[in-house]
């Protein structure tokens, strides 16, 4: 590499890192406040772009019509965030965190459909930017000009904050929030305006990073989860609600990616390195590394000790022996009543139960949050798939291995993830599920690329669609029973305990570190488990099976049947299996109805549907004594 | 002091700039009740964290019944023989009472890594014996999550006893209690120490508490020893008085 090309991704790199600035130090200040963590934030970035785009249409391709656009859609989204807030967060900043996350990717749902519905399913590319569509000739090579000013606005904006939080009453307030929200809540101040005008200021900045990429990049519909992925690393590298640490990691990703594209590939001691390929993957394996060695992120601090133990977890009572008996008969009954269609639901329903309830047993009685637990279950699909067509196992050996494969990753992942806690333990798992998912997608030559791998049917004698439901039930019915049974274990109670407290777990010897790590590796193996039977039951596998779509899945089936009971995962399971697919053949929009339909949920039973259901059911019997 | 069970010489401990704990020296035996006391900021906290492996010392020895303990983790500490309770009460507050003791009884006999037993059905009787010891076998089925925080405190005394310990290390053990019970558990405390001859450290706001109840003091002040003794010799100490009372008369 020459010196030029140095200096020429270096620019590269800090003009891509303005929006990811932008985006980051939103969700950071949100964050920070209201202790949310917004998944629908990429949503808002994505309508950043598509807002700009229609804008500069209705406004004219001049320079006054281009920056009003820009300005008047970051507004826009503004407003956006403040209506999410007032509408939906605002009635459940007292339910459980975990319930709050499910309300956000419900309104990431309706906002894709939103946007398909207005924009179209195309890809939309914006104008050059009037006045700044020229390049500037920089050591021989040349720049593009909008790319100068994109380098600019970042330490503006990082200005412009620095201000309005050391200078304004606000950004006192919203400093004081960040540190010990309670005992702001208690000094009288009024905490729905404050959160409001978070929520308006964060979101501004989501649409005014969205807005400033039209120039850039077309605005497309999968913009939402790929950017808040990138945000979420950076918010996590730079330490949650610091904004200058969103600049710092805004920075060292966007020049890492850009370097990766620039060196593309490379022969080392006679081995070929493609860093271009590495440009997906870059970002989160600097993730990984700062949060082994910085925990809390580069300039974040340990997050403040909450005063109201938030959510006190209520003990766990084991399902009757009788009822899971009815059910089994209920189960092995269905096929001879039912048509095809219904036994091959019945069979996905199975499989996203194993998977529901892994992620249930890890998240919940673990306390260890997951967002990328589609890793293992996409892992094991994969291993399925691959030892049956590239390396010619048996169907039956390859189903049976590939839990192994998948158990194998956790024990890799699973180690650097127990050295974390909370949110920061989270974007961590998801950050190893995205690394899965981009050496996936790109290593054709083995795994099919984005096609994915085709021809993985069931050997002869489980063909059959009841036959292989059979083999479906049993073996996840095998895997829900042993997660199941394993909870009420001496190993699955002190699991329940170091969730409880740390701090007594380790005050009487029990190496918490070592049971979550090793509880890591069941629910992994056991979520491949259900993508292993997945694989076959689909005949093909792709890499959205990986997908941060595939863990959000999860954690809305986890959090809709309720965390709080062992049968809410699989009620989750089965009601969301069925509802999207019986919608999907109704409408093109069944995100926006499956997210209409959660967030009634949110709003109307808080404990999810088993717990709400409960709950009901107890007062109903109250009443009658 | 040959006998003592636990030995401390020299201990330092500085965050920043701050030097927290300066050269702190003591001995316990067995049997005996010492209390640690001082006026807050005075390093008593951190003291007791580096008995128990929770903070590493800069400098100084931590020996439990003659054998160094400064770099082990809390759990190891534990497993030679030191039962902890905290300033703030920590237990399992989504299992029972009775779980909570079985927890640390499992832990002690080294069975919790079984995947497919059934939590609870070992130790029931051990675990009721040590709640019975401290009048708590009448909520034995409660969860702890619903308990009033001085029975909170008893249950972890209760689970502090699990391993036989042969030093129980009490960080502000009456804390938030009423007063009539803060005399209650230390007495039963100090009942329980005699009996199974276990050392028994604990720092204390209530002076009651602590006049009433210690065999010997120390005193804590800006991260030093200042003084050390009976319960009387303390009382009578103009050094003492000075930091209580913030006079020399």
């Amino acid at each position: 590499m020459t010196f030029a090309s140095i200096i020429i991704q270096l620019l590269n790199g800090l003009a891509a890192a303005a929006s990811l600035f932008l985006v980051s130090a939103g969700l950071s200040l949100i964050f920070g406040v209201t202790r949310i963590v917004n998944f629908a934030h990429g949503s808002l970035y994505m309508l950043g772009l598509y807002g700009a785009y229609s804008l500069i249409q209705a406004l004219g391709r001049t320079p006054m019509g281009f920056w009003s656009a820009v300005v008047l859609a970051a507004l826009a989204v503004g407003l956006v965030g403040v209506l999410i807030e007032v509408l939906v967060l605002r009635r459940i900043y007292r339910a459980p965190e975990l319930f709050q996350l499910l309300a956000t990717f419900a309104v990431v749902l309706v906002i894709k459909d939103i946007a398909l519905f207005v924009w179209g399913a195309e890809d939309l590319v914006g104008p050059r930017a009037p006045g700044l569509s020229m390049a500037v000739e920089i050591l021989g090579k040349r720049i593009p000009a909008y790319d100068l000013l994109l380098i600019a606005i970042g330490p503006v904006v990082l200005g412009v904050m620095w201000l309005l939080l050391t200078r304004t009453r606000w950004g006192a307030l919203v400093r004081a929030a960040t540190q010990d929200r309670e005992m702001v809540g208690a000094l009288g101040v009024d905490q729905a305006r404050l959160f409001t005008s978070v929520f308006f200021v964060g979101s501004v900045l989501a649409g005014l990073g969205g807005a400033l990429q039209i120039p850039r990049e077309p605005a497309n519909l999968e913009l939402d989860l790929a950017i808040i992925a990138d945000a979420f690393v950076i918010t996590v590298v730079g330490g949650l609600g610091s904004i200058g640490g969103a600049f710092l990691a805004a920075i060292i990703i966007g020049v890492a990616k850009a370097f990766c594209i620039g060196i593309g590939t490379v022969t080392w001691f006679g081995f070929e390195i493609s860093f271009s390929k590495l440009t997906l993957v870059v970002e989160f394996l600097i993730m990984a590394v700062v949060l082994v060695a910085r925990p809390y992120g580069l300039l974040g601090k340990p997050q403040a000790v909450q005063r109201i133990a938030a959510d006190l977890a209520p003990p766990l009572t084991a399902p009757s022996w009788k009822i899971a008996l009815v059910w089994v008969v209920l189960l092995l009954g269905v096929p001879l009543v039912a048509d095809r269609y219904i036994t091959i639901m019945l069979t996905d329903i199975v499989c996203f139960a194993l998977f529901a309830v892994s992620l249930h047993f890890i998240m919940g009685p673990a306390g260890m949050v997951s967002f990328g637990h589609a890793a293992y279950f996409g892992l094991g699909a994969y291993a399925a798939g691959l030892l049956f067509k590239r390396a010619g196992l048996p169907m039956e050996a390859a189903l049976l291995l590939a839990p192994l494969c998948a158990g194998a990753f956790a024990v890799v992942y699973g180690w650097f993830c127990v050295r974390l806690s909370g949110v920061y333990l989270a974007m961590l798992t998801l950050a190893f599920a995205q690394i899965s998912w981009s050496i996936v997608f790109q290593w054709d030559s083995v795994t099919g690329g984005s096609n994915g791998v085709f021809g993985i049917w069931p050997s002869a004698w489980l063909a059959g669609k009841t036959t292989y439901y059979y083999l479906a039930l049993a073996c996840c019915g095998t895997g829900i029973a042993l997660l199941w049974r394993v909870l009420f274990s001496p190993f699955g109670a002190a699991l329940r305990a170091g969730r409880d407290s740390p701090l007594r777990a380790e005050a009487i010897g029990i190496d918490l570190r070592g049971f979550q790590w090793a509880a890591f590796v069941l629910v992994g193996a056991l979520a491949g488990l259900a993508g292993s039977v997945y694989a076959f039951s689909k005949g093909s596998i792709s890499p959205s099976t990986i997908s941060i779509g595939q863990s959000t899945d999860g954690l809305i089936m986890v959090l809709l049947g309720g965390v709080e009971t062992l049968t809410g995962p699989v009620v989750g399971a089965a009601v969301y299996t069925w509802v999207r697919d019986a919608v999907a053949r109704h409408t093109e929009f069944w995100r926006a109805v499956m997210g209409g339909i959660i967030l009634l949920i949110v709003l109307l039973f808080p404990q999810g549907l088993v717990g709400g259901l409960k709950a009901l059911f107890l007062r109903w019997k109250e009443q009658r004594a | 002091m040959s006998d003592a069970v636990l030995q401390v010489e020299g201990l330092h401990k500085a965050f920043g700039g701050v030097q927290a704990v300066a050269d702190v020296s003591f001995a316990i035996t067995a049997g005996e009740m010492l209390a640690l006391i001082g006026p807050n900021g005075a390093g008593k906290s951190t003291c007791f964290n580096m008995l128990n492996g929770q903070l590493v010392p800069d400098a100084g020895i931590v020996r439990l019944a003659g054998r160094d303990i400064v770099g082990l983790r809390p759990r190891a500490v534990w497993q030679l023989g030191v039962g902890r309770t905290f300033q703030i009460t920590a237990t399992f507050v989504s299992l029972s009472v009775r779980e909570n003791v079985q927890m640390a009884l499992y832990s002690h006999a080294g069975r919790l890594r079984s995947l497919l037993h059934r939590f609870g059905a070992a130790f029931r009787a051990e675990a009721d014996a040590l709640l019975a010891q401290v009048g708590m076998l009448d909520q034995a089925e409660r969860t702890c999550g619903v308990l009033a925080y001085g029975d909170l405190k008893r249950v972890e005394l209760a689970m502090a006893l699990a391993n036989e310990p042969r030093l129980l290390l009490m960080d502000e053990p009456t804390a938030g209690m009423a007063p009539r019970e803060r005399v209650a558990l230390m007495e039963l405390t100090a009942g329980l120490a005699r009996r199974r001859n276990i050392a028994v450290l604990f720092t204390e706001h209530d002076m009651d508490v602590v006049f009433s109840q210690a065999d010997r003091i120390i005193v804590l002040d800006r991260g030093e020893l200042i003084a050390g003794g009976t319960p009387a010799e303390v009382r009578a100490n103009p050094k003492v008085r000075a930091v209580y009372l913030g006079s020399t008369h």
